[in-house]
């Protein structure tokens, strides 16, 4: 919060993930599932994308891809200046500058939510336990989550869960977070508690975030640029920058330059989706 | 690496010691707790019919029993020892058999067994859990040792009888080597299970967070089994008390299940009831033993229980 405009300049220009040509081919590379084909993809450095695409086309694969859980066929993928996996090496090794939030959501529930806070930079001997939890104290409190540092993450709702899964991530200051549809599982209230508090966190920290969803008002709101994905396999089909201004609240969503956004996404989604339908009725 | 080790699950309780100063109030408040809610949950079992439901079917079973063998007589029971005659036997100081509360060679019996089982347990544990867990987590050791114990796992105890006498000379050696077998096996294949039971996305967490292979396996794969490995333990004990009996029937100059077989060749058959019965007693209490362990290192898991209320 502290950081003075140099710092946040500084900041800024890092954390662009470039996507370059990427393919993945599940199984044998002659007749296996291509599930992404030769996809080229810029997410700008503090800036929020997002990917929406028909269900199965392939979103959940490219997002492994850059953070390292399985390799790319062929094709680049680029962090900054880093190549994180291309030719000569397939799988980019998983590491605290690119820290993903899962669907279902990843801490470990035999730990405490602090313990689960401190555990990267205390398994990277970054911190000692009593430094990181003194940050992490304050972190938690910064997000809103005091007092339920010593409670198990099974004693928290689902949407709390997530926040102090984000808040896990951030103690790591990576350069990019990738969540996989986070708040697929949250009421649509509690989902838009979510999506603010997402927002005043990116502002804060400057964060590239990936950010995979099925719901286009979510990713209008939350995006700044709008990555809509074909069927399988899957490639970038239209880029949609979304000039809403900053900081945004929910009162945005009834004014006419969303309403515009939206019916241009759900034309590209929708005609993405009917592809994919009857796709799945020739191959079923 | 010692701050490394103050986060593991296990040393929670440590770590939340008076050093830790801003959490030492929340966390003796947290042991309150734990005992507040225990006292709770039994002052809502004695309200509920289910202790006494407990002790009527203690009382059906030796209500049939009593009546078949000792007021009906019914010759399939006959020579059968009635309740009554048990008792009294168990309860005598001069015990026609030899064998009651008030001779010392019952409870020379009692721990001579819990001795073998002690022993046969402990070494079950020590080499199963590590082993189970390393099969469950790497490949390599799995594709070595999985079928071997595969293999070797459905052999029953008794088969393993002439090898064990042959491999140990000492008398407590086959013994405890037949108490042993089915309780590794038991063991390791519930930890290796435990391990595949972990959800992919705590490995892929710990990696994104960096962690190394050897934390990978301190903080994920150990607590994440940790819930199978306990449901091992307790079927691990179950079949250790199983096979005992078996071996002490063998080999062996003590024991319970020496008491039940001589005492079936010796014609005491009141005796052979008090051998059993102590049996199903010592064998029930050393399952409680590890059930409670469990739950008290499982914190997080009966808390996360707890929510969903009783
Ligand atoms: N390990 C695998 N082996 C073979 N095929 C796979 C594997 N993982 C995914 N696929 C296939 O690749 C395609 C893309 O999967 P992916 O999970 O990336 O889709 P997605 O866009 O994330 O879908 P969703 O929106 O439903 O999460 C799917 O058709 C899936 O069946
Ligand atoms: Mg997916």
């Amino acid at each position: 919060m502290q950081t003075t405009l140099d710092q946040t300049k500084a900041r800024a220009l890092r954390g662009t993930i470039r996507i370059e040509s990427a393919v993945k081919v599940y199984g044998n590379p002659q007749n296996g599932v291509v599930a992404v084909d030769h996809c080229s993809l810029e997410c700008p450095p503090g800036e929020i994308s997002m990917v929406v695409g028909p269900s199965g086309c392939g979103k959940t694969t490219l997002l492994n891809a850059i953070a390292g859980f399985h390799s790319l066929t062929s094709g680049a993928i680029y962090l900054d200046d880093e190549m994180l996996c291309g030719p000569g090496k397939p799988k980019a090794d998983p590491g605290s500058d690119r820290i993903v939030v899962f669907q279902n959501g990843a801490l470990f529930p035999w730990k405490t939510n602090i313990e689960n806070v401190i555990f990267g930079p205390v398994m990277q001997g970054k911190l000692a336990v009593k430094e990181a939890k003194d940050k992490a104290r304050t972190m938690m409190a910064e997000a809103g989550l005091s007092g339920i540092e010593n409670d198990y993450p099974g004693q928290i709702s689902s949407g709390v869960r997530r926040r102090v899964e984000i808040v896990r991530a951030l103690m790591n200051d990576p350069k990019v977070l990738l969540l996989d549809e986070p708040y697929r599982a949250l009421d649509s209230l509690t989902k838009s508690v979510m999506h603010e508090s997402l927002l005043e966190t990116c502002y804060r920290n400057r964060i590239t975030v990936f950010f995979i969803t099925h719901d286009l008002e979510e990713a209008i709101f939350l995006g700044d640029q709008v990555v809509i994905m074909t069927s399988r396999p899957c490639r970038t089909k239209k880029l949609l920058k979304i000039d809403l201004p900053h900081p945004r609240d929910y009162s945005i969503v009834t004014s006419r330059r969303f309403r515009e956004l939206m019916d241009e996404t759900m034309d590209a989604v929708h005609e993405e989706a009917m592809k994919a339908f009857e796709l799945g009725e020739r191959e079923g | 690496m010692a701050s490394d080790a103050e986060m593991g699950a296990m040393d929670r309780h440590r770590a939340q010691g008076p050093s830790a100063a801003p959490d030492a109030s929340t966390s003796f408040g947290g042991y309150r707790m734990q005992i507040e809610t225990a006292l709770y949950h039994f002052k809502n079992w004695l309200r509920s019919p289910r202790p006494y439901l407990m002790v009527l079917g203690f009382i059906l079973l030796i209500g049939f029993w009593w009546l078949s063998v000792e007021v009906w007589k019914l010759p399939r029971f006959a020579g059968m020892p009635g309740p009554t005659a048990v008792v009294r036997e168990w309860l005598s100081r001069e015990p026609m058999f030899g064998l009651s509360f008030y001779t010392p060679d019952y409870y020379v019996h009692i721990l001579t067994s819990l001795q073998r089982v002690f022993i046969a347990f402990v070494l079950s544990t020590v080499i199963g859990i590590p082993l189970g867990l390393v099969i469950g987590w790497s490949r390599t050791a799995r594709e070595y040792i999985f079928p071997v114990l595969e293999m070797l796992r459905p052999i029953p105890a008794l088969a393993w009888v002439p090898l064990a006498i042959l491999m140990f000379k000492s008398s407590e050696g086959p013994v405890i080597f037949l108490t042993f077998l089915p309780a590794f096996f038991a063991t390791t294949l519930n930890s290796m299970l435990g391990v595949h039971s972990i959800d992919e996305s705590y490995f892929r967490a710990a990696d994104c967070l960096g962690a190394s292979r050897w934390q990978v396996f301190r903080h994920i794969v150990v607590p994440g089994a940790l819930p199978f490995v306990f449901t091992g333990l307790e079927i691990s004990i179950g079949l250790a008390w199983f096979s005992l009996v078996a071996g002490e029937m063998i080999a062996g100059e003590y024991g319970l299940g020496y008491v039940i077989y001589t005492s079936y060749t010796m014609v005491s058959y009141p005796t052979i009831v008090i051998g059993m019965i102590t049996l199903g007693v010592v064998g029930y209490v050393s399952s409680s033993i590890i059930r409670s362990v469990g739950v008290f290192l499982m914190g997080w898991r009966t808390r996360e229980l707890g929510l969903g209320g009783q």
